[in-house]
């Protein structure tokens, strides 16, 4: 009897106590989307990227015909010609097609290699950053040293030794985005490792990998998301600069970088093609730029300025 | 490094009244402090070095092919590319191979570019001058507009003139500079035909010819930096221009120019030194771009010469002469910052 009492009231307090964890924690998500979606900048951003995106996701829906269907008939035809708003390429490819498929394709190819480049980076820098000593010197000499190539040679460099093609591009750009990641992550493993919360788990006994993953990444998360949108944006031009250099995406493919380097070719003949290639990344860099310095002012209000 | 020295900086067990020649001994010791450093940090760049080579190596010898089979042509005989092989000292094992790179670096040997008939160092230092011109040019320019942009915006705080200028900035930073580029050749040269698209002028031709060659590279080169400058600018000023201590400045009646430019801004630079080294030591990036676009015969249309004829020797100079510069910029830049800011290596301590 006495055994039911003192139980069962303590696992309501349990439970209560979790749910009004729960609430927090949502109070705190609806907090941020709530402060982001007054950050005008944000709001832009975000704006921009979800039509691109939309674009990416239903191009079979959205491109008006196939973006590879070669009509020599009509080449180079100027925006605005007859059911082709963005006119066609050397081919006579439909152009808006081409740049719908394309955003499949560059976004695709930016978010695939960021991720890469997170997921690595964000080990390292745990590992790095945790365990210090020897390790730490090891890993951070490398990442120093892969941080003097300039990113676009070293990815230059990747694509050479892999050859072209799409996962190729996202491994290179990957590779090559390691190091900032692990960098970051460092840097803020550093900063919470010796915080008394920290000390207090592991004078409980918590294991390496349970304060790593439920304290220090959770707290080294803010500037991760950030940096990875930001990190996005600088994705999409290194796609596109690869393309431009001949060392990206292979055509037929459509991608924003070769569809721009195709224009390059034809650009006192046809200059829409370049043109409106450009303007389509510029756009969606911007967009991320944007949606990445809102996250910023919204999640670490410390920086703000 | 150890938790338990950071307390020791917070809580100085020092008396109030301390006795005079200790503080004058203290001075000296936080100079001697900033040499230390400054020292370590030189030191440092041994081991970055050191793994720049060998990933430099690694890379290169990842490149798919065989450079003796490459030099040949594909008709050459397999006696021929033995003998090449061997020549060219492929036919060693790897950490030979790896060993006697290493000393011919050390050397300044870096190798024969089979592509241009020639060893490869002086091959880069010929290129060198071509690249450095407009880089540092485009910086500069990026400087000169960026910077008073930058402080402009922070006076002028949510005004037409920082609304405006934030958002090109905004737009400089996300510009993909080939595009940019495009654009430029597609107004200024075949639309106006005012400025060349390619190529390098002459001295010979007179002045003009040669900085008519310039603009459109350079322009090309500087936006990004200078827009990176003027939103680095602004909002390090305008955590300056509301201190307290400018407030106070003001109100003893010095006059806002002297006040602006003198203090609030003297106090914001070191941010702006930070991203001023970044951008000096990515700039070779843009230049590889920007050349390509502007056929402008430096290091960046070199590599990518090079990665097209499968010069392996030339790739790897290049990429290795790259990275040391990379790493003794930034040596430069941390010295500097150290030197302007010596309070921030205090407080970070052993933390490299």
């Amino acid at each position: 009897m006495a055994d039911k009492n003192t139980q069962a009231p303590s696992a309501d307090t349990l439970s209560e106590a979790s749910t009004l964890e729960m609430l927090k924690r949502e109070r705190r998500a609806n907090n941020a989307w709530h402060k982001l979606s007054r950050n005008k900048t944000a709001v832009i951003g975000l704006v921009i990227v979800v039509i691109m995106v939309i674009l990416a996701v239903f191009a079979t829906f959205i491109a008006p015909q196939d973006p590879n269907a070669i009509d020599i008939a009509h080449t180079y035809l100027k925006p605005g010609a007859a059911g082709h708003i963005f006119g066609t390429d050397s081919y006579g490819r439909d152009l808006f097609s081409r740049i719908v498929y394309g955003a499949r394709i560059s976004i695709f190819v930016a978010i695939g290699g960021t991720i890469v480049g997170a997921v690595i980076g964000v080990l390292l820098g745990l590992v790095a950053g945790f365990f210090g000593g020897i390790v730490d010197s090891i890993i951070m000499r490398i990442m120093d040293g892969m941080m003097a190539f300039p990113f676009i040679l070293l990815a230059l460099i990747l694509m050479t030794i892999l050859g072209t093609g799409t996962l190729n591009v996202i491994l290179a750009i990957g590779i090559a985005n390691v190091p900032n990641f692990a960098r970051i992550v460092r840097g803020q493993v550093h900063v919470v490792k010796n915080e008394e919360y920290c000390n207090a788990e592991r004078v409980l006994g918590a294991s390496n990998a349970r304060i790593v993953f439920r304290h220090i990444f959770a707290n080294a998360l803010s500037p991760i998301i950030v940096y990875f949108t930001l990190n996005i944006a600088s994705a999409i031009i290194s796609e596109a600069a690869l393309s431009f250099l001949g060392l990206g995406i292979t055509p037929p493919t459509a991608s924003w970088g070769n569809i721009l380097s195709d224009g390059k070719n034809s650009l006192q003949l046809a200059p829409h093609i370049a043109t409106i290639s450009g303007i389509f990344i510029l756009l969606t860099v911007l967009g991320f730029n944007l949606l990445g310095d809102g996250i910023r002012d919204v999640l670490d209000p410390k920086q703000k300025r | 490094m150890h938790p338990s020295c950071s307390w020791h900086h917070h809580f100085p067990a020092v008396p109030r009244a301390e006795p005079a020649p200790k503080a004058v001994f203290s001075y000296r010791e936080g100079d001697s402090q900033v040499l230390k450093t400054i020292l370590k940090r030189i030191l440092q760049i041994i081991p970055v070095l050191f793994v720049v080579v060998t990933i430099t190596f690694v890379l290169t010898r990842l490149i798919p092919g065989d450079p003796a089979t490459v030099m040949l042509g594909p008709q050459a005989s397999p006696d021929a590319i033995a003998q090449m092989k061997e020549r060219l000292g492929l036919d060693k094992p790897m950490w030979e191979q790896y060993v006697n790179y290493l000393l011919g670096v050390l050397q300044g040997d870096f190798g024969y570019a089979y592509s241009y008939s020639g060893p490869v160092l002086p091959i880069i230092l010929d290129r060198l001058p071509a690249t450095l011109m407009i880089t540092i040019t485009g910086l500069v320019i990026a400087i000169l507009i960026g910077i008073p942009i930058g402080v402009e915006s922070a006076v002028k705080q949510n005004t037409a003139f920082d609304y405006v200028f934030m958002v090109l900035a905004l737009v400089g930073v996300s510009m993909p500079i080939f595009w940019l580029g495009l654009m430029l050749v597609l107004f200024f040269s075949v639309q106006l035909g005012w400025l060349p698209a390619m190529g390098m002028g002459s001295a010979a031709k007179g002045a003009w010819d040669v900085i008519s060659h310039m603009i459109l590279p350079c322009s090309c080169l500087a936006t990004i930096p200078g827009a990176t400058f003027a939103r680095i600018t602004r909002s390090s000023m305008l955590e300056t221009i509301n201190a307290d201590y400018v407030k106070a400045l003001r109100a003893r009646g010095l006059t806002e120019s002297v006040v602006i430019w003198k203090h609030a801004f003297k106090n914001a630079l070191p941010p702006i030194l930070t991203v001023l080294g970044l951008q000096l030591a990515s700039a070779f990036a843009g230049a590889i771009l920007t050349e390509t676009i502007f056929s402008w015969p430096g290091l960046g249309t070199l590599i990518v010469n090079a990665v097209n004829s499968r010069d392996y020797a030339l790739i790897q100079g290049i990429v290795l002469f790259s990275a040391v510069i990379f790493v003794f910029v930034n040596l430069v830049v941390d010295i500097a910052y150290m030197l302007i800011n010596p309070r921030v290596n205090y407080e970070s301590g052993g933390q490299s």
